[in-house]
């Protein structure tokens, strides 16, 4: 099942004319939105959006139990279909991602689950689901070791570095790498990666990927800083 | 995770001002809440807010088999999801009893109505055709979602463009969106859900139940029609008898509330048309507003890097100046324990794969000695320097293309 999206010819052309530019896509958040669970957002990184939800810590089914920290859950949903393969792979990323970050150990016995839901996705999909988790988390109080960032860099044919790919950018890219950062040294949590690489590609788009964290970080600080009329 | 329940305190109160002709939310007993459609980047995709309640609809296609009962015609496939996302009674992959009669109430207003010619779906007879897939997932549950999910619906496949299709002879041809312009579904009429919710023996009635009414009624009945006055479904559930008069009464109302929306739904398609047409932002971005303290934006920022400096004389001495690059940047990589073991191999995958590093746990290469000895075959890449970057600086137009209706 495929859903589609239009390109237009000419807005093609002006987006390959400006080359490959390293520019993170423009980001909107939207805290709180939903109504029904602990933190809600809806982040958008340029046309790619998601929603993340999160509940808890609140009661665990009891084959999850741990008793020595809360059982962190992450469900990803695909828009179109039902959850395949790939997407099983996405959610142990993501929680893979979000669980040494979350300090678990302050709630024994109980459940911390993270929900995302693919509403567009237009390039750098994984990226702008694990920022929305994160943002989430933030939302719903949860106590963090550290926040996490994930900037997608897309390694095209001719070996050119995009930031924060697009759509039709990562269709053609030779490979496509998401970097996670944590917030306290900017320091890799998780490599994602499709295709091939070598070494130098990785170090140079490493060092992309973890200054644009930064503004990401400063995106995160900003938005909850906004939500509790703190000003910076 | 269990639903909270509604005490008796509550649910007294709720009544009692129901009788009272009083809500909880001040509205009138026939009220709707604010509406608002609102359309994605993407083909078929349609966000429909009605009050806080959110649904999500996309609609997707492929070319299959048709059914072997009706080889003529195409297939529409209705999939409502309930997850833990709208509500936290929903539990992930297990259908609920409420999921299950949504999904068959959708279907049948949509199917059974004949809203959408499925015979045009038709590529060739009784071979190939178009099947069709509506994916409504509810966002958020704050009532009523049996309302929300069909405007959803039917604006997404209102919404909705197929690719073109020509056949010569044998030969199907599936043009792609740049090749041809894709074609809207062929959409009859709009049939809408309209639900109405009945309390005490069915002696007081409202339109659009909050969550909170939904749990104290006693019956409920959906009404489904479109704007040429056409019931297309009907359904009562619950304990409690309706006078005739009651029905009509209902069906006069609904009459009213679909002609709104399906003008707000047109007018809706209308202005994404234009916003389309005049290339100006449009999708789901666009429309979070950055004045409210819950929202905040980013301008698009141009991340700035020096140049890697990494020496390439020489093919002996690269894995070599590799190294050391890697130990320079050990800060980075050092907690890595995957990638210090496999010191000189930064695994290659020779054809286009997956490879992951940090995923956490214990680690998962299994197939490590393997990946070395590829890695060893492997001739070096020559690298080319970054290029310099270039800016771009794209101040986004805002168009605000929701309707709003009150």
């Amino acid at each position: 099942m495929a859903s589609f999206t239009v390109v237009k010819q000419e807005e093609f052309e002006a987006q390959q004319e400006k080359g490959s530019a390293h520019v993170l896509r423009c980001l909107t958040s939207g805290l709180s939105c939903l109504t029904r669970q602990d933190g809600s957002v809806s982040l958008s990184q340029g046309d790619t959006t998601s929603i993340a939800v999160v509940y808890g810590p609140a009661e665990v089914r009891i084959n999850k139990e741990q008793i020595d920290k809360a059982t962190v859950e992450v469900i990803f949903r695909p828009k179109v279909g039902l959850s395949r393969p790939e997407h099983r792979k996405q959610e142990r990323i993501m929680r893979n991602t979000l669980e040494p970050a979350i300090e678990a150990h302050l709630h024994p016995r109980s459940s911390i689950s993270i929900i995302i839901q693919e509403t567009e996705d237009l390039g750098s999909n994984l990226a702008c689901c694990i920022n929305s988790a994160c943002l989430a988390l933030l939302d719903a109080a949860i106590n963090m070791n550290y926040m996490v960032a994930a900037v997608s860099v897309a390694v095209k044919e001719n070996e050119d570095m995009v930031l924060d790919p697009s759509k039709q950018v990562e269709k053609e890219a030779k490979s496509i790498i998401t970097y996670v950062f944590d917030s306290v040294n900017y320091q890799i949590v998780t490599i994602a990666s499709t295709g091939s690489f070598s070494r130098v590609q990785h170090m140079e788009a490493l060092k992309l990927a973890r200054e644009a964290s930064k503004s990401v970080f400063q995106f995160y600080r900003e938005s909850v800083a906004k939500k509790l009329l703190m000003s910076e | 995770m269990r639903e909270t329940p509604l005490s008796n305190c509550e649910r007294e109160f709720i009544l009692n001002n129901i009788a009272q002709q009083r809500r909880l939310d001040g509205r009138n007993a026939y009220d709707y809440r604010d509406l608002r459609i609102a359309f994605g980047v993407s083909l078929g995709c349609c966000h429909v807010e009605l009050g806080k309640t959110r649904v999500l609809a996309q609609v997707s296609c492929e070319v299959g088999d048709p059914k072997q009962t009706r080889p003529h015609n195409g297939v529409l496939f209705v999939n409502v999801e309930l997850s833990p996302m709208a509500c936290p009674a929903y539990e992930q992959g297990k259908q609920s009893e409420e999921g299950i009669e949504l999904s068959r109430l959708m279907e049948r207003c949509l199917k059974e109505s004949r809203c959408l010619d499925m015979e045009s779906l038709c590529i060739v007879s009784g071979e190939k055709a178009w099947h069709v897939r509506v994916d409504i997932h509810v966002l958020n549950h704050e009532g009523n979602i049996l309302d929300c999910s069909s405007i959803a619906a039917i604006s997404a496949l209102a919404h909705f463009r197929r690719p073109d299709v020509s056949v010569h002879g044998e030969e199907i041809t599936i043009h792609t969106l740049e090749e041809r312009n894709p074609v809207p579904l062929s959409l009859h009429h709009m049939p809408l859900l309209v639900s109405f919710t009945f309390f005490s023996q069915g002696k007081y009635m409202l339109v659009d139940p909050s969550l909170k009414e939904e749990k104290v009624m006693e019956g409920k009945m959906v009404v489904g029609m479109n704007k040429h006055r056409e019931l297309c479904t009907l359904q009562v559930t619950g304990q409690m008898l309706l006078l005739k008069d009651q029905v009509l009464r209902c069906s006069s109302i609904a009459v009213t509330k679909v002609t709104k929306i399906t003008e707000l739904i047109h007018q809706a398609l209308e202005n994404d048309k234009q916003a389309r047409l005049r290339g100006d932002k449009h999708g789901f971005a666009v429309l979070v507003s950055g004045d409210k303290v819950t929202s905040n934006r980013l301008p698009t920022t141009e991340v700035s890097v020096e140049k890697t400096e990494v020496s390439m004389e020489g093919q002996s001495s690269e894995e070599d100046s590799e190294d050391q690059s890697a130990t320079n940047n050990g800060a980075d990589i050092s907690d890595k324990p995957d990638e210090s073991t496999s010191k000189s191999s930064a695994v290659h995958i020779l054809t286009k794969g997956v490879g992951m590093i940090g995923e956490g746990g214990p680690s998962t290469w299994l197939d490590l000695p393997q990946a070395i000895e590829k890695q060893q075959k492997v001739k070096k890449r020559k690298h080319r320097p970054a290029k310099a970057e270039e800016e771009e600086e794209q101040e986004s137009s805002e168009e605000e293309e929701q309707v709003i209706l009150k």
